[in-house]
C-alpha cells in the first residue's frame, strides 16, 4: 500500500520506467493501480534507434509486474516523508 | 488518450501489445479484465529484424493471457501510418527476465 500511495502523490510528474526486457520508456505519470501497473503519458522510448518498436505509442500501460526500476526526478523524493511511512507500515505489517 | 484504472479508455482502440517474450502484437482492443487478459480483433504480430523489413504476420482474434504481457500501448493511427516499416531495421525485443 505504501508504494501505491506514494505513487499516487508522484501524479503528473516525468518518470523513466526501465522494464525486465531492458526497454526503458520515459512519460509522465497518468495513474497507477493496487498492482503498481503504470500508466504513462507522451511517451518515448529512452534509445529510439535500438527500440523503434513503440514509435507510433504515445500513451501507454505498463504491467507492474514487469518493471525493475522507477527513475524519479530528485526533487520526487520526501525523504522525511517516506522514513515515516516506512516505519509506520513496519509498525503495522 | 488512457484514462483513470484500467483498459476501458482503449476499448474498441488499436493498440501495440508487447509480451513477455518480446513479441509485438497490434490488434484492437475488445475486452480485458483485472488480470490484464485481453481480447485483441483483427491483430497481426510485427516481427523486427536487422536484415530485412518489419515482417507482419496476420493473427485474427486473440486471447493474450495477462501474465504474458508486458506493455500495452495506444497506437496513434497518423503516427503509425507515417512509418515505412519496410525500412525499419532493429534487433527483436529482449523476453522478460524476473
Amino acid at each position: 500500500m505504501l508504494f501505491f500511495s506514494y505513487f499516487k502523490d508522484l501524479v503528473g510528474r516525468e518518470v523513466t520506467v526501465e522494464l525486465k526486457n531492458d526497454l526503458a520508456i520515459r512519460g509522465t505519470l497518468h495513474s497507477v493501480d493496487q498492482y503498481l501497473n503504470i500508466k504513462l503519458e507522451n511517451t518515448r522510448v529512452v534509445d529510439q534507434e535500438k527500440f523503434p518498436h513503440m514509435l507510433s505509442v504515445r500513451n501507454c500501460f505498463i504491467r507492474g509486474s514487469v518493471v525493475r526500476y522507477v527513475q524519479l526526478p530528485s526533487d520526487g523524493v520526501d525523504i522525511d516523508l517516506l522514513h515515516d511511512a516506512t516505519r509506520r507500515e513496519a509498525r503495522g505489517g | 488518450m488512457l484514462g483513470g484504472p484500467g483498459l476501458e479508455s482503449v476499448v474498441d482502440q488499436c493498440i501495440s501489445v508487447i509480451t513477455n517474450d518480446g513479441r509485438n502484437i497490434v490488434g484492437v482492443l475488445k475486452g480485458f479484465d483485472q488480470a490484464t487478459n485481453i481480447i485483441l480483433d483483427e491483430s497481426h504480430e510485427r516481427v523486427y529484424s536487422t536484415k530485412e523489413g518489419v515482417q507482419q504476420l496476420v493473427l485474427g482474434l486473440y486471447i493474450i493471457r495477462g501474465d504474458n504481457i508486458s506493455v500495452i500501448g495506444e497506437l496513434d493511427e497518423e503516427l503509425d501510418t507515417s512509418l515505412n516499416l519496410s525500412e525499419l531495421r532493429a534487433h527483436p525485443l529482449k523476453p522478460v527476465i524476473h
